[in-house]
């Protein structure tokens, strides 16, 4: 019954498979798949609902994202455009302006630097200079930070950039879960929504509870997760390093080290209070991104425990691991050490802790 | 002299005829007579002078009722050059004597409003940027004429003209030049930020509301409502590549957009013959037909603007329209606007191409008012600015309260961080 559901809602053209557990029903749903579902859905939902942007349409995505969409509603609601960033953002938020409730896809947030002024000053600042007269129910998403082999102009993270900007949400999900119920809420928020989704994440399956396939599952912009509970160290991430993480708790846990993983969601607004709750219980943080270091996101940790109740709770300075200080080269051997390892993590754990 | 003759004889023999009747007669009459007699002229001076009224003083116009006056007249207007366009707007244009009235009290007030602004910046009152939109008002208020309230216009910076035809109050405006909590934007945005319903504002980035608009056209194509967005920029945008972007994206997709091109000869302090390769701004949308229209004369460009909407209405996608226009002030308050050209070319377009002159000329000239009609007009006027001008000087400034608010829309209230950690600010939607 749970398949036939799910298999009726998620379209024709893949398989999900779902394993039964002794109490409820689980689905195995990769990233790619929870963010089509989650666009279907809200799409169905609301008819000011659309989505732009280069290759969504005909194509199906570039990365598939958008598989099936276009044969499902159509030209007006699924928009292939020119490759013309500047152009197709600013019209995405004109017809934000007017009523329309728009995605506005970049096929990599590389290419919003070409639009990121529409982003910026025509998007995020009006709510304010209007005087709360005009709303920007908008989203713009695409695949964010580095992926495989694409060299430097098609590998930066821009969680600090937008981050930094009052008036925008950034929202930067790990999993399938934050994919589907953060890409809901962005969608069926009334303010321009940045979201920063992973291209190396797309194929990774997940488990999600019937609860969380319920279309109406929404996860709160603005609220960060603790994915594991740990007592000796705190470990903040977002988006794929999250994972990273996990997995470095993992093994550090076979040496009596536990770490708690907390799962920022959401880049901005940034919930403080989850970290500083963990950060008070466990004494130690380390933040990882893949992003630079310099004015960063694990920065601006940092700097917020410094100036909060959580500083007086440390047993160590907070440190950060971050990408490597570099446009991001090419060669595989040189591309594995920009980016933070799991090993780059344990070795900063242990560092803190004095081990 | 037999035909006047004949009118003055219609006049006596009227008794009891009814009257419209007499009054077609006594304006046929004045008609006749003013091809003889400058009926416009101001009283002969062998009058004795009367004393100076007090200002706002409501005068009887005259003896004459509004009867005397022509209800419409016909004026030839200037023909637009056309691109890709087999036929254009009329070259003659229906003007009623109520929409004469309205179109100069509209301009009337634009202009006094941009020189009400002028005074208060130079007195400090109004501070940062202040882009005066005198001389070129003809084009807000054709555009305006020629449109329905409900569709829907976006702007650059030099705004103040059109936040008054989309509807918003001077006082409003002024006091959002003061930078008070009266302000349209509660003293939030300041000149560049104006917004009303189906105004998008003031914008200040030079060429980024053109794909705003067109994406207010996607909107109206989307939402089947039969609207158009009139999407407006300068000389100077022009040449803005995003500029080229809506018009594909508007072309490819035939978005009910009419893009316009508001071309007083200077971006700034450059000439459009230092900015641009082609100084046809008309023919700049390529593949997309476009019309030259003269923007200082307000039927003209309501003509223009009303065959540009039926063109979109019709489905037949975007249109591009230039307006030839000029403005009296410089760049800004911080530009002279005497640098880069000279002072007697902003002399010889005041007086010979003014667009409110143009249309007095036209109205009394033709019987659609008189001289005394239009003064009491402009006192009406001068005092709607005066109030609006106090007003703005004497509303308080925003409540430190607000400094937080209106970050996102629809969401609990939160915090802000202020200038040091210790200050933690509220906002709410």
């Amino acid at each position: 019954m749970a398949s036939l559901r799910s298999f009726l809602r998620s379209g024709k053209t893949f398989v999900i498979l779902f394993v039964v557990t002794s109490c409820a029903s689980v689905f195995q749903v990769n990233v790619r798949d929870a963010l089509n579902q989650a666009m279907d859905e809200e799409l169905e939902r609301d008819e000011r609902v659309f989505l732009l942007g280069e290759e969504v349409a005909q194509y199906d995505g570039a990365y598939k994202v958008s598989r099936g969409l276009w044969k499902k509603y159509g030209d007006k609601r699924i928009i292939d455009t020119p490759i013309t960033e500047m152009g197709f953002a600013g019209i995405a938020v004109g017809a934000a302006f007017a009523g329309l409730r728009p995605i506005c896809e970049f096929m990599t947030w590389n290419f919003s630097m070409q639009a990121i002024d529409q982003v910026i000053n025509s998007a995020a600042k009006t709510y304010y200079m209007s005087a709360g007269f005009q709303t920007v129910p908008i989203v713009f998403r695409g695949p964010n930070g580095s992926s495989a082999g694409v060299a430097a102009q098609h590998s930066q993270c821009f969680a600090a950039w937008y981050g930094h900007c009052p008036g925008l949400k950034v929202v930067s999900p790990w999993n399938s879960e934050d994919a589907r119920g953060l890409l809901k809420a962005a969608i069926r928020d009334d303010n321009p929504v940045v979201f920063l989704e992973n291209e190396m994440m797309y194929g990774v399956p997940f488990e999600l509870s019937e609860e969380m396939m319920h279309k109406d599952f929404v996860i709160p912009i603005g609220k960060a997760k603790v994915e594991r509970q740990g007592t000796h160290i705190t470990l903040v991430s977002h988006s794929r390093c999250v994972g990273f993480c996990l997995d470095a708790a993992a093994v550090l846990a076979k040496e009596g080290v536990e770490c708690e993983v907390v799962n920022l969601r959401t880049i901005r607004p940034l919930d403080v209070d989850t970290i500083e709750a963990s950060v008070m219980k466990t004494g130690n943080l380390v933040t990882v991104e893949g992003g630079w270091p310099q004015y960063g996101v694990g920065a601006e940790i940092c700097a917020r425990i410094m100036e909060g109740p959580a500083f007086n709770y440390l047993d160590a300075p907070a440190v950060r691991v971050t990408g490597v200080d570099i446009p991001m080269p090419y060669a595989k051997i040189l591309e594995d050490h920009s980016v933070p390892q799991i090993k780059d993590i344990i070795f900063s754990v242990k560092k803190v802790l004095n081990m | 002299m037999q035909n006047m003759l004949t009118l003055i004889s219609n006049v006596f023999r009227l008794g009891n005829a009814s009257k419209n009747v007499g009054a077609q007669a006594v304006s046929e009459l004045l008609i006749g007579l003013s091809k003889y007699v400058d009926l416009t002229a101001p009283p002969a001076p062998a009058t004795p002078r009367q004393p100076p009224l007090p200002p706002g003083t409501r005068m009887v116009v005259s003896a004459r009722s509004f009867a005397d006056f022509t209800p419409q007249a016909s004026f030839p207007i200037k023909k637009c050059d056309l691109h890709r366009l087999e036929e254009g707007p009329s070259d003659e244009a229906l003007l009623t004597r109520e929409q004469g009235l309205q179109y100069y009290r509209t301009m009337q007030t634009v202009r006094r409003m941009e020189l009400k602004a002028d005074q208060l910046y130079k007195q400090k009152i109004i501070r940062g940027f202040c882009h005066l939109y005198d001389g070129q008002e003809a084009c807000a208020m054709g555009i305006e004429a020629g449109i329905n309230p409900t569709d829907h216009l976006i702007t650059a910076y030099r705004a103040h003209g059109y936040t008054f035809t989309r509807g918003v109050a001077v006082r409003e405006i002024l006091a959002e030049l003061t930078g008070r909590r009266g302000g349209v934007a509660k003293g939030k945005g300041g000149s560049m930020h104006m917004y009303a319903k189906n105004f998008y504002g003031g914008n200040g980035i030079v060429g980024a509301q053109v794909p705003l608009g067109a994406g207010v056209a996607l909107a109206c194509q989307y939402q089947g409502n039969n609207q158009v967005c009139v999407t407006l920029y300068g000389d100077g945008a022009a040449n803005q590549g995003q500029i080229f972007e809506s018009f594909n994206m508007a072309a490819l997709w035939k978005l009910p957009c009419i893009f316009i091109c508001e071309n007083n000869k200077f971006g700034m302090g450059t000439s459009v013959e230092r900015s641009s390769a082609s100084t046809d701004y008309y023919k700049r949308g390529d593949y997309i037909p476009g019309l030259k229209v003269d923007g200082m004369d307000v039927l003209c460009v309501r003509e223009a603007i009303r065959f540009a909407a039926d063109y979109c209405r019709a489905g037949k996608g975007p249109i591009v329209m230039e307006l030839e226009t000029y403005r009296y002030h410089g760049h800004s308050m911080s530009d002279p606007g005497v640098s880069y050209r000279t002072r007697e070319e902003i002399q010889e377009v005041r007086t010979k191409n003014d667009p409110i002159s143009m249309l007095k000329e036209r109205m009394l000239s033709n019987n659609m008012s008189s001289v005394e009609e239009l003064k009491e007009i402009d006192l009406e006027i001068r005092k709607v600015i005066e109030d609006a001008a106090q007003y703005a000087i004497s509303d308080p400034e925003p409540s430190l309260d607000e400094l937080c608010n209106h970050i996102y829309a629809r969401d609990p209230p939160m915090e802000v961080r202020g200038t040091n950690p210790w200050v933690k600010l509220k906002s709410v939607s």
